[in-house]
């Protein structure tokens, strides 16, 4: 990020960005920077707080009437909501799982996105977005897509020109924002490490997730073959060493 | 939490190993402006987000995405090739990553001079030397629309 405030401003025209790790900012030394102490992904800090989100935005702007730089300034507050997303949160309902690994995942979790379906659709209508669609399929063909990893007859990238690992990658990212976006609908107002820690450790599609990781390591397809950090990165490092290094996933 | 002192140890490694890999940016430029209630104003994120007719991110992007001023949030969608961010926000609030709402408002209170006709986006996962072509290029064009003051958001 800082990177692009040297470029830009190199050009000419003025920037001023948000930082969210401290060091790196410092170390790059862009013109204007604001440090904020959010989470990753949440650079204003909090959703559906437009006051809270206007300060960020204020400090952020002020940065331009200093008249020497380059300024790193901290803004001062933690974003709402922060002191009750540590250690215990309230989890989301636990439905009767279909289970993964009993010879049919294509079902378990086609059974599974059915049982979310009506909380998916209630986040569609009361945000009035979505933001499932860059594999541009269903979610149901794109459960076929991803379960078809698991067996011996993988699909294809139907779009000339994508490989294989960047139309899975999309396809998985499809799906999780389905589930994201349906649990987010339930009560209890979940918040993102409950909404997390549910996905990965409660649903069938995070077990087709580490069952794709597995059956495609040693792909020939080198988009196919996921590294923790690599290509095919669909766990998340959180999870990765928390769940699947130290004991395999549950 | 994104105080790094709060991350577990691997993960502070994974970002202090960013810092070691840098390269030199040289001498920070600094450019002055107008007041700030005479400013025109863009966003440049880097969250990987973009129209949803438009052409998804891959691994390695470069390049960046238009997203004019009058986007709805129901046409934004996120195509950022990392998992290791919290994308529950953005679903939730589009405002979170890409604060267009909350500098209309600014602009209707006459804190910012105006909001710019169109904004960007990049995909940050990509290798930070790539992004300077078409960071000069999109330099170019900010000045076209007259804008003095650029925002630059990550995830």
């Amino acid at each position: 990020m800082g990177a692009l405030g040297h470029f830009i401003e190199r050009a000419g025209v003025p920037t001023a960005q948000i930082s969210l790790i401290r060091e790196q900012t410092a170390a790059i030394r862009p013109p204007r920077a604001l440090w904020v102490p959010f989470m990753l992904g949440r650079p204003f800090g909090a959703p559906n707080e437009p006051d809270f989100q206007r300060r960020v935005l204020r400090a952020l702007l002020a940065l331009f009437e200093q008249s020497v730089g380059p300024v790193l300034e901290d803004f001062p507050e933690d974003a709402p909501g922060t002191s009750t997303d540590d250690g215990a949160f309230a989890c989301p309902v636990s439905f009767a799982r279909p289970e993964a690994d009993s010879g049919d995942p294509a079902n378990a979790l086609k059974r599974e996105i059915a049982q979310l379906r009506p909380w998916y659709d209630l986040a569609v209508k009361r945000r009035g977005r979505t933001t499932f669609g860059i594999s541009g399929m269903s979610v149901d063909d794109a459960a076929d897509y991803a379960v078809s990893y698991l067996g011996t007859a993988p699909k294809t990238a139907a779009a000339p020109g994508l490989s294989a690992g960047v139309a899975l990658k999309r396809v998985c990212d499809d799906l999780k924002a389905y589930y994201y976006e349906a649990v987010a609908a339930q009560p209890g107002n979940l918040s993102p490490s409950a909404i997390e820690h549910w996905f990965w450790h409660e649903t069938v599609a995070a077990r087709v997730f580490f069952g794709i990781q597995q059956a495609c390591k040693d792909s020939a397809d080198p988009s196919l073959r996921p590294q923790p950090f690599g290509p095919l990165s669909l766990v998340p490092r959180t999870i990765y060493y928390t769940m699947v290094k130290s004991n395999g996933p549950e | 939490m994104a105080r790094l002192s709060d991350f577990p140890e691997w993960e502070q490694r994974h970002h202090l190993d960013k810092i070691r890999d840098l390269p030199d940016f040289g001498e920070t430029p600094f450019v002055t402006g107008p007041a700030l209630n005479r400013r025109r104003v863009a966003i440049v994120t880097t969250s990987g987000i973009h129209l949803r007719s438009d052409r998804p991110f891959e691994i390695g992007s470069a390049d960046y995405r238009i997203i004019p001023g009058d986007t709805p949030p129901s046409d934004l969608v996120m195509s950022h090739t990392s998992v290791n961010f919290d994308r529950s926000g953005f679903q939730e609030d589009m405002n979170v990553v890409f604060p267009l709402g909350r500098l209309r408002e600014l602009e209707a209170d006459g804190v910012i001079g105006s909001v710019a006709d169109f904004h960007y986006a990049f995909m940050g996962a990509s290798p930070i030397r790539t992004l300077e072509p078409k960071a000069g290029e999109l330099a170019g064009l900010l000045k076209k629309d007259q804008v003095d003051a650029v925002l630059l958001t990550p995830v």
